[in-house]
C-alpha cells in the first residue's frame, strides 16, 4: 500500500470519529436540554426541602422568615418534648394496625377477583373506587356515617344491641376508626398490585400441584405464597411508608378527629404541622423533618438493596 | 367434581358481589342522603321527596363554583405540564446516551419515596423564598415534579424498538422532531394514564393548598369542602352536596381513563 493511500485511510477514519464524536456531544447537549425542567423542579422542590430540613434544623425560626441560630437545641427539645413521642407513638400504633389489615384484606381481595365470574371487572372497580374521591371528601363522610347516636354506623350498631358506641369520640376507638377508614381508602389499590403479580404466575404450577393433589391451601401455601414474594415486600414497604408520610396520615386526621380526642390520633405528620403552622416553631418542625427525612432515607436504602438498585420492574415481577 | 368447582366459583361470586356492595355502600349513601330534605338527613330510608335543594345552595349561594374552577385550573396545568416534562426526561434518559446518565436517574429514582407531608414544612419555606405563597404558581409549580412519572414513562421508553431511532436518522430527523413526531404520539396510552393518575392527585390535593394559600380567592375545592366541614358543622346536607359535587368529576375521569389506568399498573407493579 503506497503512503499516500494510507494518509488517505487515515484521513477518512479520522473524519468519521470526529463526526462520531461530534454527534455524540451533540447527543449529550439535547439530552442534557431534555431532562433540564424536571432535574430543576426536583432539585428545587424536592432535594433543597430535604436538605433544608437539616439546615433549619438549628435554627430558631420565626413567622416572618427570621433565622437565628440555636445549635442542637432542637434536637436536645425533641428528646424530653413528650407530645412529640407520643405523636411517634400514635405513628406507631397506625402502621402497626393499617399495614398487616390493609396487607391481608387486598391480598385476601386479589385471590377473590382473581379468577373471572360475570361481572369481575365491575367488582375490581368497585374495590378501588374509594381511592378515587379525596380525602377530605371520604373523611367528611365517614363523619357523617359515624356521627354519635344519629350516624347510620351506630344506629346499626345499636339496633343490633351493641350499645352507643362513640367511634370518633372515644380515645380508646378513635385511631381504630381511622385504620379502619385508611384501609377502606387504599385497600382497592395494593388489591391491583397484587392482581397484577397473581396474573403473572405460570398456571402451570398450579396444574402440577394439582396433579399432585396440594390442597387449595396448600397451593396458596407452596406455589402462590412464595412467587408474591418480591410483591409482598414491595406492598409492605410502601404501605409503612406511606402510613408514616403519605397524604393518609395528614389529611383523614385533620378531616375527622384534628388529632383528637385527648391527642389520640395526633400523627407524626400532623404534629409536625401543627407546630410548623399553629405554633411558629419552624425550626423545631424542621428538625422533627429531619427525623423523617432520616427515616425515608434508610427505607429507601433498604428497598434499592432488595431490588438491586431499583429495578421494581424485575423485583416485582 | 366439576359440579363442586362450580359451586365454589358460584360462592365465590357471591362473596365478591357482597363485599363490593359494602365497599361504596358508602358513596352510594352520599348520593342519597344529599337528594334528600334537611330533615331527613339521618334517616336510613330512601327520600321521601327527591331535591336539588342542596345541591342548587352550594352551587348559588356558596362560592363553590370558584373553588371547582381553582381546582380545575390548578389541575389541568400541573398536569399538562407534568407530562411534557416527565416525557421529555423520560425520553432522554431511556433512549440518548450522555455522561451522568445512571447517575441522574439514581438521584431522580432515590426520591420515589418522599412524600409531601414528609418535606411540607421547608417546601414551604423555599416557596415563601420564591414568592409563591398565595399564588397560582405557588399551587402549580411545586405540584409538577415528581419522579414516579419520569420512572413509569423511562420503563415504557425502553421498551420502543431501537429500529425508531435507525429510521429517524435516515429522514434527517433532529432529537426534538423524533420525540414530538415520533415518542410522544406512540406513548399516547402511558401518558393518558399518567394523565389520569396527575389529574386525580391534584384535584384532590388537601395539604398543600392548606399550607401556602390564605386568599379566599384561590381556594381549590378541598380547602372549600373543609372549611364548610368547620363553618357549617351541623348543616350536613350542605356539606355533604359540596362533598359530591367535589367527588363527581373525580368518579368521571376515573371511569373514562380506568381501562388506561388499570393497564399501566398492570405493566409496572408500581401503581
Amino acid at each position: 500500500m503506497s503512503g499516500l493511500a494510507r494518509t488517505a485511510e487515515t484521513a477518512a477514519a479520522k473524519a468519521a470519529a470526529g463526526a462520531r464524536s461530534a454527534r455524540r456531544r451533540r447527543e449529550a447537549f439535547a439530552a442534557y436540554l431534555f431532562i433540564a425542567p424536571d432535574v430543576i423542579g426536583l432539585l428545587m422542590f424536592v432535594g433543597l426541602p430535604m436538605c433544608l430540613a437539616l439546615g433549619m434544623a438549628f435554627f430558631e425560626v420565626d413567622g416572618f422568615g427570621g433565622y437565628r441560630f440555636v445549635g442542637i437545641d432542637n434536637f436536645a427539645k425533641m428528646t424530653d418534648d413528650a407530645m412529640l413521642w407520643r405523636s411517634v407513638g400514635v405513628t406507631f400504633a397506625y402502621v402497626g394496625g393499617f399495614v398487616p389489615l390493609s396487607f391481608a384484606v387486598s391480598l385476601g381481595l386479589a385471590l377473590l377477583v382473581r379468577e373471572p365470574f360475570p361481572g369481575v371487572g365491575f367488582v375490581r372497580m368497585a374495590f378501588f373506587l374509594p381511592n378515587v374521591i379525596s380525602l377530605v371528601v371520604a373523611g367528611v363522610l365517614w363523619q357523617f356515617l359515624l356521627v354519635d347516636r344519629r350516624g347510620a354506623v351506630p344506629v346499626l350498631f345499636r339496633s343490633i344491641g351493641l350499645g352507643n358506641v362513640s367511634w370518633l369520640g372515644d380515645p380508646r376507638l378513635a385511631l381504630a376508626t381511622l385504620i379502619l377508614i385508611s384501609v377502606w381508602f387504599l385497600v382497592g389499590y395494593q388489591m391491583l398490585i397484587f392482581l397484577a403479580a397473581l396474573k403473572d404466575i405460570p398456571q402451570e404450577y398450579y396444574d402440577a400441584a394439582h396433579i399432585d393433589g396440594a390442597s387449595t391451601w396448600q397451593q396458596f401455601q407452596y406455589v402462590t405464597w412464595p412467587m408474591l414474594r418480591p410483591t409482598s415486600f414491595f406492598v409492605a414497604i410502601n404501605s409503612t411508608v406511606s402510613a408514616v408520610t403519605g397524604l393518609q396520615a395528614f389529611d383523614l386526621v385533620y378531616v375527622l378527629t384534628r388529632g383528637g380526642p385527648a391527642n389520640s390520633t395526633s400523627t407524626l405528620v400532623f404534629y409536625i404541622y401543627q407546630q410548623a403552622f399553629t405554633y411558629n416553631h419552624y425550626g423545631y418542625a424542621a428538625a422533627m423533618t429531619a427525623m423523617v427525612v432520616g427515616f425515608l432515607a434508610m427505607t429507601t436504602g433498604l428497598l434499592f438493596a432488595a431490588t438491586r438498585g431499583g429495578r421494581f420492574d424485575t423485583a416485582t415481577r | 367434581m366439576i359440579r363442586r368447582r362450580a359451586r365454589r366459583a358460584g360462592a365465590r361470586a357471591l362473596v365478591a358481589y357482597a363485599l363490593a356492595t359494602l365497599t361504596v355502600l358508602p358513596l352510594l349513601w352520599l348520593f342519597v342522603t344529599v337528594l334528600k330534605p334537611a330533615d331527613e338527613m339521618f334517616r336510613a330510608s330512601l327520600p321521601s321527596r327527591v331535591t336539588f335543594g342542596n345541591l342548587s345552595y352550594v352551587l348559588t349561594e356558596m362560592p363553590l363554583p370558584r373553588y371547582l374552577l381553582n381546582s380545575a385550573l390548578v389541575s389541568l396545568v400541573v398536569t399538562a405540564f407534568a407530562l411534557l416534562f416527565h416525557s421529555m426526561a423520560a425520553y432522554a434518559l431511556a433512549r440518548l446516551r450522555f455522561p451522568g446518565r445512571n447517575m441522574i436517574f439514581s438521584a431522580i429514582l432515590s426520591t420515589l419515596l418522599v412524600s409531601l407531608p414528609a418535606i411540607l414544612v421547608p417546601l414551604f419555606v423555599v416557596a415563601r423564598e420564591l414568592n409563591m405563597l398565595d399564588s397560582y404558581a405557588g399551587l402549580i409549580v411545586p405540584s409538577i415534579f415528581n419522579a414516579f412519572g419520569i420512572f413509569l414513562l423511562r420503563q415504557y421508553y425502553l421498551d420502543f424498538p431501537r429500529e425508531l431511532e435507525e429510521a429517524a436518522e435516515l429522514d434527517g430527523c433532529g432529537y426534538l422532531r423524533l420525540y414530538w413526531s415520533i415518542i410522544l404520539p406512540l406513548s399516547r396510552p402511558m401518558l393518558a394514564s399518567l394523565g389520569v393518575l396527575f389529574f386525580l392527585a391534584n384535584w384532590n390535593a388537601f395539604l398543600w393548598p392548606l399550607t401556602i394559600t390564605r386568599d379566599p380567592d384561590l381556594r381549590v375545592i378541598q380547602l372549600g369542602i373543609a372549611g364548610l366541614q368547620g363553618q357549617y358543622s351541623s348543616s350536613w346536607n350542605y356539606v355533604l352536596a359540596a362533598s359530591l359535587i367535589a367527588a363527581i368529576p373525580t368518579m368521571i375521569v376515573f371511569f373514562l381513563g380506568q381501562k388506561w389506568l388499570i393497564e399501566s399498573m398492570k405493566t409496572t407493579g408500581l401503581k
